[in-house]
């Protein structure tokens, strides 16, 4: 809480969160600018704070793991946007994964994510907009509260809510024992050890990046994850694709380059949802079709999360091949070894060397898919995650479970360097703050009841 | 027959810890003002530990006295030890706890009060409160028929209405300390629509001095340098006068509980009053904490002038012939004698969720509560209480806006908070943990954060204030000084840095830095410091602390600011929360019970969530376009 009147910067995902050419992330708010400025670099130089309102810029994105994607900006200056406030309109490529990456470094610049209804909020008490809108906004907030209310209830039943509540309590019992051993001096309990105090934080920050590292799994099921099928012509891009999808959906031929626009279908494999995508197959061309075909096949290489790379078993790798391979190496990657019902001709062991998961079937027999599936789920971390064990649903959950963590990050640095234990408490406070606004209930109240349950304290 | 027998603009009903506080403030803004009691001799009673102070309570009592009140002052003048607690474990917890003289601290206070100009001191029962027809209130009304016309009124009572005493299966109509209860108070406020629910607490037996055996006790003393509670008494001069003692129960004392549990009035079912679950008896730690082996107990000395001694952590319910056995099963008390049973006391209370946060009755125009009449414990938790409603109930005469501190101001304003918007289920006891502020409400600040408000209230004397602007001049110019200051890699310097167990420089370093180090103090520097001035303890020490936290501290202030923008953000009281459409039901029944003064306090309420506070914004703003 404490966030509800402008001044805060925020920011969403403005734009559908689903496959598609352009996603959207909007920044609104006093460091707008300033938030932009620090995730993104324009081709000219020049810097979004120094640019007036309605132009546009070019440039490149980048979080702390490197660069995200090409983008446009758009700047708007108070009052003169949508908001009323400063406002800058991040545009990238399609697809779940640029954009949440998108906002995420926003987010971690300062922005926070942006409540239901807050753009339009802001607007109408920024006087963007009259009492009529208004009041729509007001059955928008309603109709949301109601469904977050329910999304709420059944977290409270649900797995989230005791995994959550497992680290909220360990917080809790470390808190309450810093509590009871400040507000009770002079009673015969033990003393808090600075061994103990270390183990515990240390064991919630792993919780808690746990957490994290879970909800982007969580975010690949629910979701579902943006998929490219690549590789060289007629290897079987679009046999494969048929099979996945279960339908005629790529007109399937013996001739190379008969995939030339690309073909998009959302499938289901085992529990892991794929917005998957058939491309042209990747080769020099003279036809000026297909050239566009294959121009379009790298694009979508570049914007799609996962990689599912092609090679026909009954032939040896080609330099073509050996290209691709070189290209994706780096990425999240399943190499399909496909045709193997024809005599094999390739050697594996040079994919292997620089792609380690690899799957063998027969498209045309329909066989091996489940070896695909087994390939999928461990490159992206899957098999170790179970479902039904709880995860956090959305960008303002994870907000508050990346605020705990940084907080308890600095409890940790706290108790390194020596600092007393009224500041790591403060740290502490803060963290179970963080988790309990996830959760919906109050600090301070948690941690008195809990010291009054474990200490015999009073006079 | 009644009669008429004066008007008041402030009538303060009762005088203990909060009346006191309420009586003397109201009277220094000028209202005519009139403090009643049951008994002159028991004006500033402490029922309970001869103590003032502790965690969080000690905080309480340097913000009374930094805004201008009382309680500070007369425990200076009448401590006989004094400990600053939690030393060591960072300058937000320290927390200052003294040992009073309970005779002297009330003869003190009494004599205070008579000091006082513009305040009238009457002994009387006040048995009804009476309104006019706007449901104002008009008139008090005393047990023997006198008639005061008042403008206000603050109910202090304490455990006064209808206090009802328990020891064993002997229950009988009682205030403490063998006072008698008050009885008509409560059904007038009856009549006026205030619900009225019980509480109950409880106190140890008083023993006599001699029959303790000290040399099988362990001996807790006083710390130096004593640091007093009010801002305006000196350093100078002060002395620990006695020590203290604790003593610890066994299993032998355990067994005898266990086999009298039965003989509880609390286990027997005949108190429904709920207790604090911060001052349990010692009956209730030995059945909820078994596995305890031992519970301590410290021996008090009751006051210079008194041989009763008082044995914190023993209160008890229990008939009086157990409560014997089980003191005299505790090694060093064999030969125990009673003075004062120990018994549990249950009164009458409200639910502070009917006050406003200016301590006004939501219902009852012109009355306010203050004390454990509010559902709190605690003196110093009452004189804080007493303090705002005294405050408030002068500036409602005077035509002015209440008082309301916020959180981040004060643990008072903390207090006050917590009662108003989530109200109590079982009696309210400050703790460090109740603030979220922790870092930035010492007891060492109370002034920078409060005189400021007492002065502009006319709580503070021109003199006195002086003072604090000087003090503060000072802490700014060192701090500015030393934030300049640098040192270069001296074989001196390193040899200390080294010494004192942090790494030694290779290049020039910043003071402040240095300090920052938590091995590293002010002090330590003073030997490569040549242009030190000389300058007393109150302020190097905050100089110290703003250095040394400062990062903490500049977190914590930009939560504030968040705090304080939607605190800013006032609701009218009249809203009608029903015909604000797009609230939940919920949301609803909560803001119509508590009736928030500011978008800021109704965020705080459980059960309203962030959707219902856009709802309300955008209701705010639609309401002021309307009036455009």
């Amino acid at each position: 809480m404490g966030s509800m009147i402008s001044g805060d910067t925020i920011a969403a995902i403005s734009t559908p969160v689903a496959a598609g050419g352009i996603g959207m992330v909007r920044i609104s708010g006093n460091d707008a600018l300033k938030i932009a400025d620090s995730v993104f670099t324009s081709v000219s130089g020049k810097k979004i704070l120094d640019t007036e309102g309605y132009r546009g810029l070019f440039g490149r994105l980048y979080d702390t793991q490197g660069e995200i994607d090409e983008a446009v900006v758009f700047v708007y200056r108070n009052p003169k946007s949508y908001t009323g406030e400063d406002v800058v309109e991040i545009c990238c490529h399609g697809g779940i994964y640029l954009v949440q990456r998108t906002l995420r470094a926003c987010i971690a610049q300062g922005a926070r994510p942006a409540e239901a209804g807050e753009f339009t909020r802001r607007a109408f008490l920024n006087g963007k907009m009259n009492l009529t809108q208004a009041e729509a906004v007001v059955d928008l907030i309603a109709a949301q509260g109601q469904q977050s209310a329910q999304a709420a209830l059944s977290a409270k039943d649900g797995a989230v809510f005791a995994k959550i509540h497992k680290v909220i309590d360990k917080l809790l019992e470390v808190s309450s024992a810093l509590a009871a051993w400040v507000d009770y001096p002079d009673e015969d309990i033990d003393e808090v050890s600075d061994e103990n105090l270390k183990k515990s934080v240390n064991q919630i920050c792993v919780s808690l990046e746990t957490i994290l590292k879970e909800y982007d799994s969580g975010k690949i099921l629910r979701e579902g994850v943006s998929t490219v099928i690549v590789g060289r012509p007629n290897v079987g891009k679009s046999t494969l694709m048929n099979l996945l999808s279960g339908a005629q959906k790529s007109i399937v031929t013996q001739i190379p380059g008969t995939t030339r626009d690309i073909v998009e279908d959302t499938i289901r494999l085992g529990d892991v949802v794929l917005h998957l995508a058939d491309t042209a197959g990747l080769r020099e061309t003279d036809d000026p079709v297909e050239k566009v075909g294959v121009e379009l096949a790298r694009k979508k290489l570049d914007t799609s999360y996962l990689v599912l790379a092609v090679f026909d078993s009954s032939e040896e790798l080609s330099a073509e091949d050996l290209d691709l391979i070189e290209r994706i190496k780096d990425r999240p990657v399943v190499a399909v070894i496909n045709k193997t019902d024809l005599p094999r001709k390739i050697d594996t062991e040079k994919i292997k060397e620089k792609i380690p998961y690899i799957a063998e079937l027969s498209a045309s027999a329909g066989e091996g898919v489940q070896a695909l599936e087994k390939e999928v789920r461990e490159l992206l971390e899957l098999s170790q995650l179970d479902s039904s064990s709880g995860i956090i649903a959305n960008e303002r959950q994870r907000a508050c479970v990346l605020e705990a963590s940084r907080t308890m990050q600095q409890a940790q640095q706290a108790l390194i360097v020596g600092e007393t234990l009224d500041a790591v408490n403060v740290c502490i406070d803060s963290a179970i703050d963080s988790l309990l606004e996830l959760t919906g209930e109050r600090a301070s109240e948690a941690v008195i009841d809990k010291v009054f349950e474990r200490f015999c304290v009073g006079k | 027959m009644e009669y008429y027998m004066g008007d008041y603009e402030v009538a303060v009903i009762g005088a203990g810890h909060a009346g006191i506080e309420a009586a003397l403030a109201a009277a220094r803004l000028g209202a005519k003002t009139a403090i009643f009691t049951m008994s002159l001799d028991a004006i500033g009673n402490m029922p309970c530990n001869p103590s003032i102070g502790g965690t969080a309570k000690g905080h309480l009592v340097r913000e009374i006295d930094a805004l201008g009140g009382e309680m500070g002052k007369a425990a200076d003048a009448t401590f006989l030890q004094s400990r600053m607690l939690n030393r060591g474990k960072g300058p937000a917890v320290h927390s200052l706890r003294v040992q009073s003289d309970r005779d002297a601290y009330h003869r003190e206070m009494k004599h205070r009060l008579e000091l006082q100009q513009g305040l009238d001191i009457i002994q009387a029962e006040i048995c009804d409160v009476r309104l006019d027809k706007e449901g104002a209130v008009k008139e008090i009304v005393t047990k023997l028929g006198a008639v005061y016309q008042v403008k206000t009124a603050i109910i202090c009572s304490g455990t006064f209405l209808h206090g009802k005493i328990y020891v064993g299966d002997v229950s009988y109509e009682s205030g403490p300390d063998g006072l008698h209860a008050a009885v008509g108070l409560s059904e007038a406020l009856e009549k006026l629509g205030i619900g009225l629910r019980r509480f109950k607490t409880g106190t140890p037996a008083r023993v006599k001095r001699d029959s303790i055996d000290y040399s099988k006790l362990e001996v807790q003393a006083g710390d130096e340098p004593i640091i007093p509670f009010s801002f305006e008494t000196p350093r100078e001069g002060l002395e620990n006068q006695v020590v203290c003692h604790i003593a610890y129960t066994n299993e032998k004392t355990h067994e005898i509980i266990r086999q009298n549990i039965h003989r509880s009035p609390l286990y027997g079912g005949m108190i429904e009053g709920v207790g604090p679950r911060y001052c349990p008896s010692i009956e209730d730690k030995v059945m909820r904490f078994a596995e305890k082996p031992r519970h301590q107990s410290f021996v008090e000395p009751v006051g210079k002038d008194t041989e009763e001694m008082y044995l914190q952590g023993l209160s008890s319910s229990l008939p009086e012939d157990v409560q014997v056995q089980i003191y005299r099963s505790i090694v060093g008390f064999e030969n125990i004698k009673i003075m004062r049973n120990a018994y549990a006391i249950e009164y009458d209370c409200i639910d502070p969720l009917d006050l406003k946060a200016s301590l006004e009755f939501m219902k009852v125009e012109g009355l306010y509560g203050a004390g454990q009449f509010n559902g709190t414990s605690g003196y110093e938790e009452a004189a804080a209480q007493g303090l705002i409603a005294g405050i408030n109930a002068a500036r409602k005469v005077q035509g002015k806006e209440p008082l309301i501190l916020d959180r981040a101001s004060s643990y008072i304003g903390t207090l006050i908070d917590d009662l108003v918007t989530k109200g109590c289920s079982d009696p309210y006891r400050m703790m460090t943990s109740r603030s979220e502020y922790r870092l930035l409400l010492r007891q060492d600040n109370a002034d920078q954060r409060l005189t400021p408000i007492g002065y502009e209230l006319g709580l503070i004397s021109e003199e006195r204030w002086k003072h604090f602007l000087h003090k503060q001049e000072l802490i700014e110019n060192e701090r500015k000084r030393i934030e300049k200051l640098t040192f270069g890699p001296s074989e001196k310097l390193n040899q200390m840095l080294v010494e004192k167990g942090t790494a030694a420089l290779e290049t020039g370093a910043h003071a402040s830095d240095l300090i920052r180090r938590p091995q590293i103090t002010y002090q330590d520097l003073k030997p490569f410091d040549d242009e030190r001035p000389q300058l007393p303890d109150e302020v190097t020490e905050q100089v110290e602390i703003q250095i040394k936290y400062e990062g903490y501290i500049q977190k914590q202030l930009a939560q504030v600011e968040q705090m304080r923008k939607l605190e800013s953000r006032k609701l009218p009281e009249d809203i009608d929360y029903q015909q604000v459409r797009g609230l939940r039901l919920e949301a609803i029944e909560k803001l119509q019970r508590i009736k928030p003064y500011s978008i800021g306090q109704a965020s705080r309420i459980s059960g309203v969530s962030p959707a219902d506070i856009s709802v309300l914004l955008i209701y705010l703003e639609s309401c002021k376009t309307q009036q455009n």
